[in-house]
Parts: structure tokens; sequence; C-alpha cells
């Protein structure tokens, strides 16, 4: 800076303490817009690795479930995984109602796991709660296990036509993911 | 070799020197070396693009939704019949104001089917829904070719970005089309339109494959509270689409950076000053 | 360092005392870039280009790895994972946008940086290896940015590694088996795209690594100045922090304003069109050109237009491209003169504004088509650049009579302000003027 004018030199020693505080408030708030903007930044970088938009639209699924049968069940896939969609039958569902709940590992309900009004209809996800595998008894001809449900053949869980863990390494019962019912045929899943 | 190394980079230069002189003498020696380009009746006669304003321009632009609605019509009435809009998702249409109930029926009301296996294994289709890309209206490009005189009509969801011109250029060439100019066949008597094209001064080469699109006024018949629907509207209404196709970000670019834009500048303040503070008793 | 006056580090905390005694990071940083590292009081805001250089680097190097995280290098996907950064991956659209942008401002800022060496006599001793590192460094950038502008696998992505691989075909008997190495194949297709993708993101870590020994070694003799006189006592310097810490934070606020301003309201000016169109390998577009960064080396390549006593015109083309380049490599050679800068060389000066104006022109007509009056206006601003290098320079450092040098810059600094007392203790009262 060009040298100071004499009006001004006593800025720098009566005044001195006033201009080092205006100083530092001049670095403070640098440095603090300086913070600001690299938080500002840094949001972007760490969001794009969320799910993007094509991934998000495909987060619910419209299934038909109208050719279904009771005693038959399908496997759809939402979110890139498995649904099982199974109609149970009324035999099904007494005997899943008849377990008492304190007995299951995981205690849960058949109201619990369905919606009122269409508790023939287990919805569930058609991934094992212990590791992940895929468990057979969807598909026509697959073994369903010794509780008439799924048996996963990875390391022996069995669930029961209402997808809850009876037997084998499984910690919890089959994940009944959101869903809803916009009409006798059509349900909407996510 | 003390000696020789240090001549070596003069050596090499001397050489591309005198290749470069020799190369200038070959082609003044040669009949026509040093003539400028020939008058051709594409230079002549072809023509910028006509001036366009749309409310996306400019730093501050936002998109007219009613009017992405209109162009988006023209699009399915019109243009949709040949060209594909393949990088674009119903769902998106969210972005030019329409809700998820009205997107699932524009997709599953839309011509063309998306492409399936049946349960069965055969190739078939079924009605769209809304994450489903617009479905090409050929099945291949044979097929596109097939249908259109050998010519591929180009995919348009990033038709106003992969042009120079822009939507100015969309907008002037389909409502550019005209006969040829007495003054052009008079010139370069060899430049009629050949069989299958249509004569376009704002295309490229002035002879394009592509019939006029746009035919009458009203050809689309636009709710009413809109405008008109004129040749020119239609126009300016699809080149209007076709920018937010091709750039469905711009209005959260914008605003994203008027917020940058105030931020840094105060920021440059703060820093000139800090800067200044800290040189002050320092002359430099 | 070489300066005797240099503050010494002393760990400030019991934490740093701890980190500095196990690995020396906090000294190093410290004489580096701390208030250990004397630096001339006088340089001008060109010195900040090295800085910023560095800072576009690191734009490239983080908003690259994150691209690379969404992009898929496959001839038939890549240009539609591109148009998935920009429409469906969350900001992909401003991460593309400043990959873009940055590799763009990368570029101008290393060519003032350049300019700014040339000037000045940057590269003269004893910073000579300075110099060598950064002509490496620039061409390690030229093949990253290359190599980066195939990945979208436009028509101009396609077409420019057609051509530039096409270069390699000039070279007499190996040159076509060197060209289906390089490509895997026999045009640009799957193979060469994968491979352009992993070398894309290995090269920047080079080019840090060699940026690395570039700074080691101008932190040797310390960083030059605009009188081009060495540095002589402690008054002619001052600590780099918080002198140059400041005056870069300045910087790189103007800086992130230009580059905000382009990534935000302008990110398609320089880009070309038709590489918003999927490669097409059946279709040429009707003007190739390169990125605006190359167009001046374009020109020379297609300037030589003639074969001459047998070497075909595109070999020729092809080495005085690298050439031109090449012999940046000799430059602290070739100009001998012992003074540095161009503020004391009026004769040099004009010749290095006549290079600059020659360099702009060989851009013009890079960009422009291969026509007259392009080409023998290329030709004529090709014999310029060649000749200004390796006939010019050497005889101005002979026959030149420079401006007498100052004899300190610290005398140069006050001789600004005629000769005034020197303030540098701010609280001692001024005397009575």
């Amino acid at each position: 800076m060009a040298s100071v004018p004499p009006e001004q030199s006593s800025e720098t020693s009566p005044e001195g303490e006033g201009g080092v505080r205006r100083r530092d408030f001049i670095y403070v708030a640098t440095l603090s817009f300086a913070g600001a903007g690299a938080v500002a930044v840094v949001l972007p970088l760490v969001n794009q690795m969320n799910p993007s938009a094509d991934v998000l639209a495909q987060a619910t699924t419209e299934v038909d479930v109208s050719s279904i049968l009771p005693g038959q069940a399908i496997k759809s896939m939402w979110r890139k995984q498995p649904v099982f969609i199974r109609n149970l039958t009324p035999k099904e569902i007494a005997d899943v109602k008849a377990v008492p709940i304190t007995s299951l590992r995981d205690p849960q309900g058949l109201s619990a796991r369905t919606t009122s009004g269409k508790e023939n209809w287990m919805i569930t996800m058609g991934v094992c709660t212990h590791l992940g595998c895929v468990p057979l008894g969807a598909s026509s001809g697959e073994d369903k296990g010794p509780f008439g449900g799924y048996f996963c053949p990875c390391h022996g869980s069995a669930y029961d036509a209402a997808g809850r863990i009876r037997k084998g390494p499984a910690p919890k019962n089959l994940e009944v993911p959101k869903y809803a019912f916009t009409s006798d045929k059509i349900v909407v899943i996510g | 070799m003390r000696i020789l190394a240090p001549l070596a980079p003069f050596a090499v230069g001397g050489a591309f020197i005198f290749a470069l002189l020799w190369a200038i003498l070959a082609s003044a020696f040669t009949p026509g070396g040093m003539s400028m380009p020939e008058q051709t009746a594409v230079r002549m006669f072809h023509e910028e693009p006509k001036a366009l304003s749309l409310a996306s321009d400019g730093p501050f632009g936002k998109y007219d939704q009613q009017q992405l609605q209109r162009g988006f019509q023209v699009y399915k009435e019109v243009c949709s019949a040949c060209h594909s809009l393949r990088l674009v998702s119903f769902a998106d249409l969210e972005g030019i104001g329409y809700d998820k109930a009205q997107i699932k029926v524009i997709a599953k009301t839309w011509p063309v089917q998306q492409p399936t296996i049946s349960p069965k294994g055969d190739a078939v289709v079924r009605p769209n829904i809304a994450s489903d890309k617009f479905p090409s209206p050929f099945a291949n490009e044979a097929a596109a070719r097939a249908a259109n005189n050998n010519a591929l009509p180009p995919d348009f969801s990033l038709i106003t970005k992969a042009r120079e011109g822009g939507a100015p250029y969309v907008y002037s060439l389909v409502t550019g089309y005209r006969d040829v100019p007495t003054e052009q066949l008079k010139k370069f008597p060899d430049s009629t339109v050949p069989k299958n094209l249509y004569y376009n001064p704002y295309f490229t080469n002035l002879n394009i494959a592509m019939p006029p699109p746009l035919r009458l006024d009203g050809q689309v018949s636009y709710a009413p509270g809109n405008p008109p629907a004129t040749k020119e509207q239609m126009a300016k209404d699809v080149a209007a689409f076709l920018t937010w196709t091709a750039e469905p970000k711009l209005e959260a670019r914008h605003s994203a950076g008027l917020a940058t834009m105030i931020f840094l500048l105060i920021f440059s303040v703060l820093c000139y000053l800090s800067y200044k503070s800290v040189w002050a008793d320092k002359e430099h | 360092m070489s300066f005797p006056w240099a503050k010494h580090y002393e760990p400030k905390s019991d934490f740093t005392k701890w980190i500095d005694q196990r690995l020396p990071v906090p000294r190093l940083v410290y004489g580096a870039i701390g208030a250990g590292y004397p630096v001339p009081r006088n340089i001008n805001y060109f010195w900040s280009f090295g800085f910023l250089a560095g800072v576009a680097l690191m734009i490239q190097i983080i908003s690259g790895i994150i691209l690379a995280m969404h992009y898929r290098a496959d001839g038939g996907i890549a240009f539609d994972s591109v148009e998935h950064i920009m429409r469906d991956v969350n900001g992909g659209w401003f991460l593309r946008y400043a990959h873009a942008t940055g590799a763009n401002f990368f570029f101008a800022i290393i060519y003032v940086h350049i300019f700014r060496g040339l000037y000045f006599g940057s590269y003269k001793a004893p910073r000579e290896m300075i110099w060598l590192l950064g002509v490496l460094i620039f061409l390690l950038m030229m093949a990253t940015a290359f190599m980066g502008y195939v990945l979208p696998w436009g028509q101009m992505s396609f077409w420019g590694a057609k051509v530039i691989t096409g270069f390699f075909s000039a070279i007499p008997f190996v040159g076509e088996p060197i060209q289906h190495w390089l490509l895997g194949g026999f045009a640009p297709d799957n193979a060469t795209l994968n491979r352009f993708f992993s070398l894309h993101y290995l090269l920047p870590f080079v080019i840090l690594g060699v940026v690395i020994l570039h700074v080691w070694a101008l932190h040797i003799p310390g960083s030059s100045n605009p009188t081009g006189i060495e540095v002589k006592d402690e008054a002619d310097t001052v600590p780099f922090h918080p002198y140059y810490t400041a005056k870069d934070g300045f910087s790189i606020a103007v800086f992130f304003t230009l580059f905000a301003f382009v990534l935000f309201y302008l990110p398609n000016a320089l880009a070309s069109p038709d590489n918003y169109i999927p490669a097409n390998p059946m279709s040429t577009p009707a003007h190739i050109e390169p990125e605006w960064y190359f167009w001046p080396f374009y020109a020379i390549l297609r300037a030589f237009t003639s074969d001459v006593m047998g070497v075909p015109a595109k070999l020729i083309g092809v080495l005085a491209m690298f050439g031109s380049i090449a012999l940046l490599f000799f430059l602290p050679w070739i100009d001998k003169s012992p003074v540095h800068s161009g503020n004391y060389r009026p004769l040099f000066k004009k010749f290095f504004w006549a290079l600059v104006l020659d360099v702009i022109i060989l851009g013009w007509c890079g960009k422009s088509p291969p026509e007259q009056p392009y080409v023998v206006i290329s030709q004529l601003a090709a014999i310029y650049y060649f000749a200004h290098f390796l006939i010019i320079l050497p005889i101005v450092s002979m026959i030149e009579r420079p401006l007498p040098l100052p004899n300190s810059i610290t005398e140069s600094v006050l001789a600004k302000y005629h000769g005034k007392p020197s303030s540098s203790d701010a609280l001692q009262p001024q005397p009575a003027e």
C-alpha cells in the first residue's frame, strides 16, 4: 500500500486496537464464508451417491393378483429383489392363527402381517432374514418346508405360510413391505 | 557429439521451416492452389437461423410450463410418428407440469407400446408405465430407414444441443420450407432438388429428407386458454419442448447459479479485503 | 530452503508436536506454504496461476472420481451413461459440467502460466528443472484431456480418436502396428474406450506426482519475480503465510467466480454440438475440430500440405506438431540471455508479443476449415512459431541491449513509491512529511 498520509498515521498507534479488531473481523468473516462454501459444495458431492431418479422411479411396483388362486403363490420383483405374493387357503389361515404367538422366535400374529379385509394375501420379501438367500416354496413344485410355507436351502431356515420363522438360523420373519390394494385385483408395493 | 547435440533443435526446426516454405511454394505453383474455396449453392444460399426468444433464455430463464405442454402435444401428434425420445421417461413429464395420475394415463395411452417378453418367451409389446422411457416408433434403424426413403429420423432428446443454432435452428427449420429461389437456379442450374428431398435453406446442405411437418394452422388443437395453433406457434412450442428435453435441469442450474454467484461475489470482496489488510504495511 | 532468514517451525500445540516428532509433515507444510517459506514481495498476479492450476487439477480429480462412479465405459451405453448422469444422478449435471468446464479452465490457466514463464524467463538457470517438469506436465495434460474427451462417445469423441490415433500410421513401417496396438483394433471401438477410461483415471495421478516434483524443484531456489533478479536479503521477501495465502485466496475466489459463471450459465459455450450425437462410425461430421486448447497444434499439423523429398506430408505434420512442444524442452539452452525478465529486454518483449499473436492466429486457423486463406496463413504462422524459438530468440539474446537492472528487489519496489522510507513495521510512527 502507498505511504500513509499524516492524518491517518494515528490509526496505527492509539487506535491500533480498533484497526486490529476490524482486521480480525475481516479474516473471521472470510474464513467463515470459505467454510460455509466448502460445506455447501460437499453436500452435492455426497448426495450424488444416493439413489438416482431412475432408481427411485422403480420404487413402486404394481402387480395384478387376480390370477393367483387360493393355495397358489407367485414371485414378483420390487427394488430389484424378489417378492412372494401368496393367496392363503382358509385352512392355512386357521393353522397360522392356531400357533401361540409367544412360541415364535419373532412373535407376530397374522393380523400384524396382512391388511384388514385381505388377510388371505400374504405378501413378503423373498429374502431370507439369515444371510439373504431366496427361500423355496413360492413357485409350484418347490419345497415348502416342514411348516408348509417357505424353506431356505442355504442353511435350513423354515418359515410357515405366514412367512414367520419357525426353525433354523434366521432371526426374523420374512419382511412385509409396504403395500396397498388399489382394487381387488391390483396391489401396489412400495 | 558435444558440438552436435546443441545444434539438434536448430536442425530439426530448420527442417520444419524448410518443409513449410516448400508447401507454400508447392501450392503457389499449383493451379488453384492458392485460390479461395469456390462459391457453392450451399455457401451462398444457406441461411442462419431466425431469432427465437424463449422463456428459458438468459441467466434468469425459466420454462413456461404451459408452452412446454403445448410443445409436447405437437411432438405427440406430429413428430412422434417418426422421431424417438429415448432418453426421456414418461415420469420425467412431471417437469413440464403433469401430475402422476395424468402421466399414468399418457403412458398407458401412448400409441407406441413398450417391447417386452411374454411369459411364453415371445417378443411382444405392453402398455407403457411411468418409469418407461418413450419407446421408439421403429423397431430398429433398418426399419426406420425402410419407412423413410433410407433416411434416419434422428432421436429428439438432445436435438437442440446437437445442432448448431439450437432451438432457433429447430424453429427456423420447421417453418423454413419453401421453393428453390430462382436466383439459385440461375447461378447453379444443377442445384435442383433431388427426388424425395425437400428444399429448406436452414438445413446444412439445403435439401432435407423430412417433408414439411407443419402444413396447416390448427394442425394440432390447443386447449382453450392457449394462443392459436398457427404454424409459427406450433414451431415455437415444439422448439421450447425440445429445449426442455435436452436440458431438464435448466431451472435448477439457473437457481443454483444465482445463489452461487451471489455467494462468490461477496466471498471475493471479503478475500480482497483480507488480502489488502494482510499487505497493508508492505509495499509491493 | 536456501534462505537463511526463513523462520523455523515451532509446534504450537502438543498435538502438532506429537505428529511432527513422528512424521514431519507439519514442518514440511510450514516450510513449503507456511510462514517458513520466504517469497519475493513483488510477484504479481501472474504468479498465482501455478496455484490455480493446482486447484484446477484437484477439481478435475474430485469431480472425475465421482463421475467414474456413474459412467459406464462401453460403446453401447457410454453416451447414455453420461445422459444418465445429466438427468438422473443427484446433482449429476453439476458434476458433469464442473468436469467439462474445469478442463477448459485448466488449460486456460496453464497457458497463462506458460506464457508468464516465457515472458519473465522463469525457465532460465537455476530453474531449468522446474521448466522441464512443467513441459512434461503439459504433455500429460494433453494426453489426459484427449482421452477424456473420447469417453462420452459422441461423434467428436469417436472421430477425434480416429484422427489422433491415425497420426501413428504416419510412422513408416511400424506405424500401423503401433496404431492397432493403441486402438486394440482397426478403428476406435470398445477396446479403445475401455483402455482410455483406465488411462484417463490413471494419468491425473501421474500428473499429481510430477506436480509435486515441480513444486519441490521450485522450492529449492524459490520463486522468481518480475524483475528477474534473485532475492538478496530478507527485505526482498515476505513469508508465504499470511501474505501469499491471502493473495492466492483472493485469486481462488476470482477463479471460482469465473468458473461458476461459465458452469451455471454458459456450460455448452465451448462444446461442439456434434458431441451430443452418439458416435457413428459410418458418418463423419462435416467439420472435425478438437477442443480449443488443441487448435494451435492442429493448425501446425495441417500446415504441412506437401510431401518433401519423399517424406509424406502427413508424417512431417505429425513430427512438427510434437516438435512444436518438444522444442520447449530446449528453451533454457536456446535463450542464453543472462537477463531473465522481459521487462528489461525491450527487443525480446516485442517478439514475445509477436509470439502471443502468432499462437492466437494458429488457434484461429486450427478451428477453421482446411481451405485458403487459412492454409497459407497457418503455414506462415507455423514458420514464425519455429523461427521465433530457433532463430529469433538466439539472435535477440546476442544483439539486444537490455535496460539497466535494479540493484535489488526492494529497490525496484521502493522505486515505485519514489524512495519514501519503507514502513515494514506498521506500529512505528510515520515521519512528518
